[in-house]
């Protein structure tokens, strides 16, 4: 038996986790993050964790009989994901702002924490699997059910969080989840996902940067591979890969294969232009602790293809060429069913 | 299991328990009837009403019942004739939210109101002037006599209002124009309290839609709670004189026993604060997670007010104490009431050394 932390989001997933660590025998303890504050003070109403969903969270831990209690993490939240998600954005990258609260907030502040009050482990209603090898290590696996696997968000885990953690939904499918939710009564069984990343309002990333930093986002020229200027842009930012939204009028679709935000430049091409085969990484780390042997296969978005490569000095080639990988993501390593860890994409070449 | 913390609530008197249930039931009718279970329900209600009206030195006609203090403050603050509005900087968020603009008059680092501060404030366009009998974070008591005297002086065309929920009992009150008590504060139960409104004093009302309490807050009234609020406020004027002293020894008894982790925040005198309220920073810790294992010990107490979402906000009186925000965030509130023993006391600072203990690893 374990004195277990469960981050309960107010959504099914930690809802069943928690349900599981219960049913396990565990002393569990519910905790839910607030992570942003509302222009009076206190928590958002709109977007995901919400006050609203506390109180889901808080009713789930009241049918499961758990302590719970709420901890403002606003400040660390603001300082390691949003702001960092801000600048990511301005200089022309797409952030994944997911990995960076599982590197700083939770599995870093929030793990801290919990071991400071005594808890043995911390778990998250994550889909993914751990499990011990012959080697003595932990390892991470990607959930059973293969759509929400979430092992992407998580490989900047090591063996220091994956000792003190648990993803006891991974081993279920969603299905199953909602099944189980639904069998213990808890309010959030039939609770839709949030989509968006969870500290953005109806405006999504677009009214996020106009109020955080709306006096940085500058017009600029839109241009093709040969450097010709084909349109203007507004200021409004940009994702590799991205069609709509460009300004062009070609005649054909142009994508954005390149955002150079120094010069506010954006620069268009065909789509055979996305495709690339080497990746500069950066906040490189590894599950084991050690880099991979031999071929990997590597994933560049939450959900997305993989593609075979081989990985040596913070640098990945690969086999068969990747579409529009972007930098500000992740390019994370599996073999087979395993997650071996992964970095920030810095630059994707060709 | 300690209970310490009676300032956001405290357990009901049996009596007061009883009584309600008894008159719940034998006097569900209407008050506002022609009928005569109407009239007996009406009858019992203004018993209730003299009740407490004693209780409070004030006249019956006085006495308005409201849904609890923050109706009362709200009342009071929405409802005076237009014009500024003073505040202090520690008043309770019912007040501050209750008048967004009004002006802010700073205390000192042990939460009392800066008179000099106050006199700057008034002037000929001031409307209503709300100062705090005590306050329930720190427990300060403030200097509300010569506050009132202060207004009649240079402000007097201006009201003055005074939130007495946690002084009641404790600290003789003012002769203000406007006073606010509750219920569950002093052992009745909850959902009811009163504003106290002087003869003369005229208040637009609130809530409308009905001319109950003389036109001055509709609703149908709630004689079971208004019965059971009146032997809690009859007790409370008669017990709590004696209770001051053996609670601030408690109180006293709690810190030293802590005094070598923790410092007490407050006015030093006894008899500048409130027996009941022993306000600790606890260096190097964060309430947070004090609050977690004090939880897990079994020991309640307090800290700042709740957000939404339930996540602890620092309260606003530390900053106007000119308190860090790390040191808010340090600290927390034991708080003592009617059932309160040695043994809960001795119970609260063992688990807090324990608590730092485990956090301090």
């Amino acid at each position: 038996m374990a004195e277990v932390m469960v981050a309960m989001s107010g959504g099914v997933d930690s809802s069943v986790a928690a349900a599981l660590m219960v049913e396990a025998g565990h002393s569990v303890t519910g905790v839910t993050l607030k992570l942003r504050t509302g222009p009076s003070g206190e928590a958002p109403t709109q977007g995901c964790c919400t006050a609203s969903d506390a109180l889901d969270a808080r009713r789930v831990a009241d049918a499961l009989r758990i302590p719970y209690y709420v901890f403002d993490v606003t400040e660390g939240f603001d300082r390691s994901v949003v702001q960092p998600f801000v600048e990511s954005y301005l200089n022309g990258h797409t952030p994944n702002p997911c990995v960076e609260c599982n590197r700083h907030v939770k599995f870093s502040l929030l793990l801290g924490r919990s071991q400071a009050l005594g808890m043995d482990l911390l778990v998250t209603g994550h889909h993914a699997r751990l499990r011990v090898g012959p080697d003595g290590r932990r390892h991470l696996l990607r959930a059973v059910d293969g759509p929400k696997d979430q092992s992407y968000v998580l490989h900047m885990l090591g063996q220091r969080e994956l000792w003190r953690s648990a993803f006891p939904v991974g081993e279920l499918t969603k299905a199953r989840v909602r099944e189980t939710a639904v069998e213990l009564g808890l309010r959030t069984a039939a609770k839709p996902e949030s989509q968006d990343a969870c500290f953005l309002g109806p405006g999504g990333v677009a009214a996020l940067l106009k109020r955080e930093a709306g006096a940085r986002l500058r017009p600029g020229a839109v241009v093709d591979q040969a450097g010709r200027v084909v349109g203007r842009h507004d200021g409004s930012v940009f994702t590799i890969g991205q069609r709509r939204g460009v300004g062009v009028a070609a005649g054909r679709r142009v994508y954005v294969t390149e955002i150079r935000a120094a010069e506010a430049i954006v620069v268009v091409g065909d789509e055979d232009r996305l495709w690339r085969r080497r990746l500069r990484l950066g906040d490189v780390s590894w599950v084991s602790g050690r880099p991979p042997r031999g071929r990997v296969d590597v994933q560049v978005r939450a959900h997305g293809a993989t593609a075979p490569g081989l990985f040596e000095n913070d640098e990945v080639r690969l086999e068969e060429p990747l579409r529009a990988p972007a930098p500000g993501q992740s390019a994370v390593f599996y073999q087979g069913e395993e997650m071996l860890g992964g970095g920030v994409i810095a630059q994707a070449l060709s | 299991m300690a209970y310490l913390d009676h300032a956001a609530a405290t357990p009901i008197l049996p009596e007061a328990l009883e009584e309600m249930a008894r008159v719940a039931s034998s006097h569900f009718a209407n008050p506002s009837g022609v009928h005569r279970g109407a009239r007996a329900a009406r009858a019992r209600l203004e018993e209730a009403r003299e009740e407490i009206a004693l209780s409070l030195g004030v006249g019956p006609h006085d006495v308005v019942f409201t849904s609890g203090g923050t109706e009362s403050d709200n009342m009071a603050l929405a409802g005076a004739p237009a014009g500024r509005r003073v505040v202090s900087a520690v008043e309770h968020k019912a007040v501050l939210q209750g008048a967004p603009s009004a002006t802010v008059v700073p205390v000192d680092n042990s939460g009392v109101l800066d008179l000099d501060g106050l006199r700057a404030a008034l002037g000929a366009d001031v409307a209503v002037v709300s100062v705090m009998t005590a306050n329930n974070e720190v427990g300060a008591l403030q200097p509300v006599a010569e506050a009132l005297e202060m207004v009649r002086r240079h402000a007097p065309g201006a009201l003055f209002h005074t939130d007495a929920v946690q002084a009641f009992g404790y600290v003789e009150l003012p002769p203000a124009d406007l006073v606010t008590i509750t219920s569950h504060k002093l052992g009745g139960p909850r959902g009811i309290g009163a504003l106290v409104v002087r003869p003369g004093v005229a208040l637009e009302p609130l809530v409308r839609g009905g001319s109950q309490e003389e036109g001055r807050r509709a609703g149908t009234e709630d004689v079971a709670a208004a019965a059971g609020f009146a032997v809690a406020a009859t007790r409370a004027r008669r017990e709590r004189p004696a209770e001051a002293l053996r609670l601030d020894a408690l109180a006293g008894r709690l810190a030293a026993s802590v005094s070598d982790i923790a410092r007490r925040n407050g006015p030093v005198e006894p008899a500048s604060r409130l027996p009941t309220i022993c306000h600790l920073t606890v260096d190097g810790c964060r309430s947070e997670d004090l609050l977690v294992l004090l939880d897990r010990f079994g020991v309640s107490a307090s800290a700042g007010s709740a957000c939404a979402s339930g996540a602890v906000e620092p309260s606003h009186v530390l900053g106007a104490m000119s308190m860090s925000e790390q040191e808010a965030r340090a600290s927390l509130r034991f708080s003592l009431g009617w059932t309160s023993t040695e043994a809960d006391v001795d119970a609260a600072a063992c688990a807090l050394r324990r608590s730092v203990e485990v956090l301090h690893g």
